[in-house]
């Protein structure tokens, strides 16, 4: 490890001790709590959308959550480790085959439909649950 | 003036700052930075100190060096930069200077040698526009272009923007903020981009310009020293779980 990976090491271990942030992956919808700022007071914000990118890596790690507001699609990328999200939780996990979701910008109504996963990473198998 | 410090480029990373902004900032690691010889004005004629930093092995030193090393009595070093100081700020040779040299929030100045480009054309040297792609163009498309006029004034211009030689150069970057200090590891955060490579070396001191007039520097310097005697009284008086989390955050 050289030094710039120690530092973010580092860097990466005291924004994470805090917080608890789930494994989720592009499809999945997520709620993100973000502290806003009114004047003096601060208050926490909740933005809920499908997650249609992921991007960087380690320190720099963002993920982009699209969600339709009052008919308009709104957009939002956050850095993931950003002191400024309160809480990031996972709502539904949703199946589908590319890692950046950018074709859901086209899509309108019943086509922007994403299905459910139930299988797979991050959920336990069935036989698992039997025995 | 103080003395400024040699330091390492390690390179890129970010921070986030305490609104929670992601802040852009440099790493730079202080290395075994010594006081190698003093330039004073009876000698030299000019008052000055002499830096080394790094290491370098002692068969890969000249003769000459060795023996300039060995009069400091310090380890042979890889860089060696001088630093123009007033005569009252003058360290000690042999004295180790750390990254508790800079205080947070102070502005520096950062020199360094740009990455080298090789002989580069008008269009990459100089920000020119190049020519159309199309329109009866042809294979003079990055070119830069007319010199001059014509027979009048009958020459090309001295200084006129051409194709050459670009980076590879000494380059100061000025008014930098210091955003943070980790003085274990003897790295300074120094907000935006500095001139050089990774792994280049590059040359730290006060800002020339600018200064914020609120913040305390450490007059003469920095000694590395002091720094640890301070951590250690620190050490002793907390116990030893506080002090990890707070070395950690």
């Amino acid at each position: 490890m050289n030094t710039l990976q120690k530092f973010e090491a580092k860097q990466l271990e005291a924004l994470t001790a805090e917080t608890n942030i789930p494994e989720f992956s592009p499809g999945d919808t997520v709620k993100v709590n973000v502290k806003v700022k009114e004047g003096t007071r601060e208050r926490v914000q909740a933005y809920e959308g499908v997650c249609i990118a992921r991007g960087g890596h380690g320190i720099h790690a963002s993920f982009t959550v699209r969600k339709i507001s009052y008919g308009e699609g709104v957009e939002r990328v956050f850095p993931l480790y950003s002191p400024r999200l309160e809480s990031i939780e996972l709502i539904r996990r949703g199946s589908v085959r590319r890692a950046k979701l950018y074709y859901m910008r086209d899509r309108r109504g019943k086509s922007a439909r994403i299905a459910e996963r139930k299988t797979g990473h991050g959920i336990p198998k069935k036989d698992d649950t039997k025995k | 003036m103080r003395t400024g410090l040699i330091a390492r480029k390690e390179g890129m990373t970010r921070i986030f700052d305490t609104e929670g902004r992601a802040v852009p900032v440099t790493v730079l690691k202080i290395d075994n930075c010594q006081v190698v010889a003093q330039r004073t004005a009876d000698q030299d004629g000019y008052v000055a100190i002499q830096m080394g930093a790094g290491t370098r092995k002692i068969k890969r030193t000249t003769k000459a060096m060795r023996g300039h090393f060995a009069k400091s009595k310090v380890e042979p070093k890889q860089k060696v930069a001088e630093f123009v100081v007033s005569a009252e700020n003058m360290v000690e040779v042999g004295a180790e200077l750390g990254a508790n040299h800079f205080v947070e929030g102070q502005l520096v100045d950062v020199v360094g040698t740009s990455i080298g480009k090789g002989f580069a054309g008008a269009m990459k040297r100089h920000n020119f526009g190049g020519m159309r792609a199309s329109h009866g163009v042809s294979i003079s498309h990055r070119a830069h272009g007319s010199t001059g006029q014509c027979q009048d004034p009958g020459k090309v211009f001295k200084g006129k923007k051409m194709a050459g030689h670009m980076g590879n150069t000494r380059i100061t970057t000025q008014n930098l903020k210091v955003v943070g200090l980790d003085l274990e590891e003897g790295l300074i955060l120094v907000k935006g981009a500095v001139p050089g490579s990774k792994n280049g070396w590059v040359l730290v001191s006060d800002a020339v310009k600018k200064q914020t007039k609120d913040i305390e520097l450490p007059m003469p310097a920095g000694l590395k020293q002091v720094a640890e005697q301070q951590n250690t009284e620190n050490n002793s008086e907390a116990p030893a779980e506080a002090t990890e989390e707070n070395s950690e955050a």
